[in-house]
């Protein structure tokens, strides 16, 4: 095994995480404002599709890119209707989405099946230009790649630093005491929602028109379920998402570089290390108060009348 | 006087309300259909065609008939090891994992005990599906119980756990020499039998006889009190008495073996082997349906019934519109969505 190898491994293990990352970050959005979204995988197929079909038909992937953003806001929006304000069960909600995104994505992306595009263009680093050739062409990284830490801050500022993140997170706390101090906690949410599916829509795009750069049904293969299990692990803090996000693609890289250096190890059980890793903080962190979930965590907010 | 003129008032306004709620479910469900059929519209099918597909293919002969019943099977189980916990209080949204698990035990007893008959092996098979069901949903039951951990956020993640296990078992020691994502067909006397021909299988029984005594258990017994005592309010129930940790890991674990006996009656009586991913969602089905039925035996029978209309309709829309056998999801979703998005008549009673 030598350098070139180990580096090209890593470079995988961004490419895969990237679209796992902006997941991840649009449902600490959500979960903050005190909706659990189940119907991630569902979002994520649907943005992914309809990403990589307006990136065939247009033959531009930035356009993509801002096609299967937009659809992530308004899928996400279904979600805000049935459980901000019809009142529904989140859970039961977010599952019902998952099953339309299943059905829906296979018919936006039926046409596609097989399509080449021109995924996102790669940018080189600046200042590895007389580095070989191998190398830069191993680290020139997509502009979604480039924004991803840059995003990462951006929703930590929205939630710690902003008037509107604190109102998001008083209203996954509590509801009603939101409410009493003069905000809209269903306008909120649905805020939240959008907000949250913007984001699950770039990772999407980044996962049919960067990495993939192809579309095959349930192509997403449980990254929205993923996406949810990080969220928990991060404990509902976008920064610690990277470090998340960084937990499973590394393992990613793990498998890669055991099969290239000829170690037999199931990839089943490699791919199941990071959940219970997730398990075990959670255990470790359990009967703290400090760092639990918001309280109202998947509560209906019934209005205060 | 007064209050007969109110128990009057009241019935009629009952009777309103009925009809009210009938009224509005068909006109939410004939929305569903309309949506979808404007969407097979615009991917330029016939939606009136298709529909009659689907109605003639399900419950036009006796043999669609059938495959509904034969699809109702692992939905009917998978439902009611969700509503089961509700009635304690506990989510168990880990349907889905549990009935991997309880799979792949009954496949290692279907595996290894070939040469049993099948009066000693079958029965072997159902305990075995019931104890991988129960193991997986023990974890989460037990973190609830001693306040560690909701059972929500772990049944989820145990869900996405489950079926690498699944897969590393058949590509480590199962899988048969032809093919490596699948074991090897099971051998007759692992069969779960079916009836009169057509693919139902004993599972059906199952899953009646448990509706049967669910609904029978919570109504008549004194477990079925306290459980009940539990859900409306925990700190009572200890109060006066009732052993609350080893109710909710008993519980769990109870609905995680109804949940693995789920996916045993799905390998042994409907494939007949242990496919990779073979649920493709059946344990969050369970899930959906439970809750729109809201956890009663009837209305589990109802839902899943409509649910397997239209799954197995599916399957037809597949082969002769030419159309991904996932864009039924879309129908089926809609119908979810309408379903949830009904009135609530009671305010707070939903969790």
């Amino acid at each position: 095994m030598n350098l070139l190898s180990v580096l090209g491994v890593l470079s995988s293990a961004i490419f895969s995480g990237t679209s796992l990352l902006y997941t991840t970050l649009g449902e600490v959005i959500d979960e903050r404002a005190g909706i659990v979204n189940l119907g991630l995988e569902g979002v994520l197929l649907v943005s992914a599709s309809s990403g990589f079909a307006v990136t065939v038909v247009s033959d531009n992937p930035y356009l993509g890119m801002l096609a299967a953003t937009l659809t992530g806001g308004l899928m996400n929006m279904i979600l805000g209707y049935l459980a901000v304000h019809r009142q529904a069960n989140q859970l039961a909600s977010g599952l019902a989405l998952m099953f339309f995104g299943f059905g829906l994505s296979a018919l936006i992306g039926k046409p596609y099946v097989g399509a080449k595009i021109n995924g996102l263009p790669r940018i080189p680093l600046p200042g590895l230009s007389d580095l070989p050739r191998l190398y830069t062409s191993l680290f020139s990284f997509d502009l979604l790649i480039y924004l991803a830490i840059p995003a990462v801050i951006l929703v930590w500022w929205l939630l710690f630093r902003t008037r509107w993140g604190l109102g998001l997170r008083a209203v996954g706390e509590n509801a009603d005491t939101a409410f009493a101090s003069g905000r809209d906690p269903r306008l909120i949410r649905y805020q939240a929602l959008f907000v949250g599916g913007l984001l699950a829509g770039l990772g999407a795009a980044h996962l049919s028109i960067a990495y993939t750069m192809n579309w095959t049904e349930y192509m997403t293969a449980g990254r929205g379920f993923i996406a949810v299990a990080l969220v928990i692990f991060s404990k509902w803090h976008p920064v610690r998402a990277i470090a998340g996000a960084l937990l499973f693609s590394g393992a990613v890289a793990f498998q890669l570089l055991l099969q290239s250096s000829g170690v037999q190890i199931s990839p089943f059980l490699l791919d199941t290390i990071p959940y219970f890793l997730t398990l075990l903080v959670l255990i470790a962190w359990g009967g703290t108060r400090k760092h639990s979930a918001p309280a109202s965590l998947g509560r209906v907010y019934h209005g205060s009348e | 006087m007064l209050q007969i003129a109110d128990t009057l008032t009241r019935s009629v306004f009952f009777r309103h309300k009925i009809w009210n709620i009938v009224a509005r479910y068909l006109l939410m469900i004939s929305l569903a259909f309309i949506l979808f059929g404007l969407i097979l519209l615009i991917s330029g099918k016939d939606p009136i065609q298709s529909y009659k597909d689907i109605f003639t293919s399900t419950l036009g002969s006796a043999y669609g008939f059938s495959e509904v019943i034969v699809a109702m099977i692992p939905m009917l189980i998978t439902a009611l090891a969700v509503a089961l916990p509700s009635r304690v209080g506990l989510i168990n949204v880990g349907g889905e994992g549990q009935l991997y698990i309880g799979a792949a035990f009954a496949t290692w007893g279907a595996l290894t005990f070939q040469n049993l008959s099948p009066w000693i092996l079958l029965p072997l098979m159902v305990l075995l599906g019931m104890i991988g069901g129960a193991l997986w949903a023990f974890i989460p039951g037990y973190l609830k119980a001693i306040g560690l951990v909701n059972e929500t956020i772990t049944t989820l993640l145990l869900n996405s756990v489950a079926p690498k296990i699944v897969g590393f078992l058949i590509f480590g020691f199962w899988h048969s020499p032809m093919d490596t994502v699948k074991t090897a067909n099971f051998v007759p006397a692992a069969r779960l039998p079916t009836f009169f021909g057509t693919r139902i299988h004993l599972g059906f029984v199952f899953a009646l006889f448990l509706l049967l005594l669910f609904w029978f258990v919570m109504k008549y017994t004194r477990w079925g009190l306290e459980m009940r005592s539990i859900g409306g309010n925990p700190q009572a129930a200890r109060c006066n008495g009732i052993p609350l940790k080893t109710y909710l890991i008993t519980i769990m674990c109870i609905g995680g073996a109804v949940a693995g006996l789920a996916g045993m009656a799905q390998v042994s009586g409907f494939y007949g082997v242990l496919l990779l991913n073979f649920s493709m969602g059946l344990g969050f089905m369970g899930f959906l349906i439970c809750w729109l039925a809201g956890g009663e035996p009837i209305g589990i029978l109802l839902m899943s019934f409509v649910v397997s209309i239209i799954t197995t309709g599916g399957n037809l829309l597949q082969l002769t519109r030419d159309l991904p056998y996932a864009v039924i999801n879309i129908l089926l979703a809609f119908t979810l969505f309408v379903v949830l998005a009904r009135p609530t008549f009671s305010k707070g009673k939903k969790v």
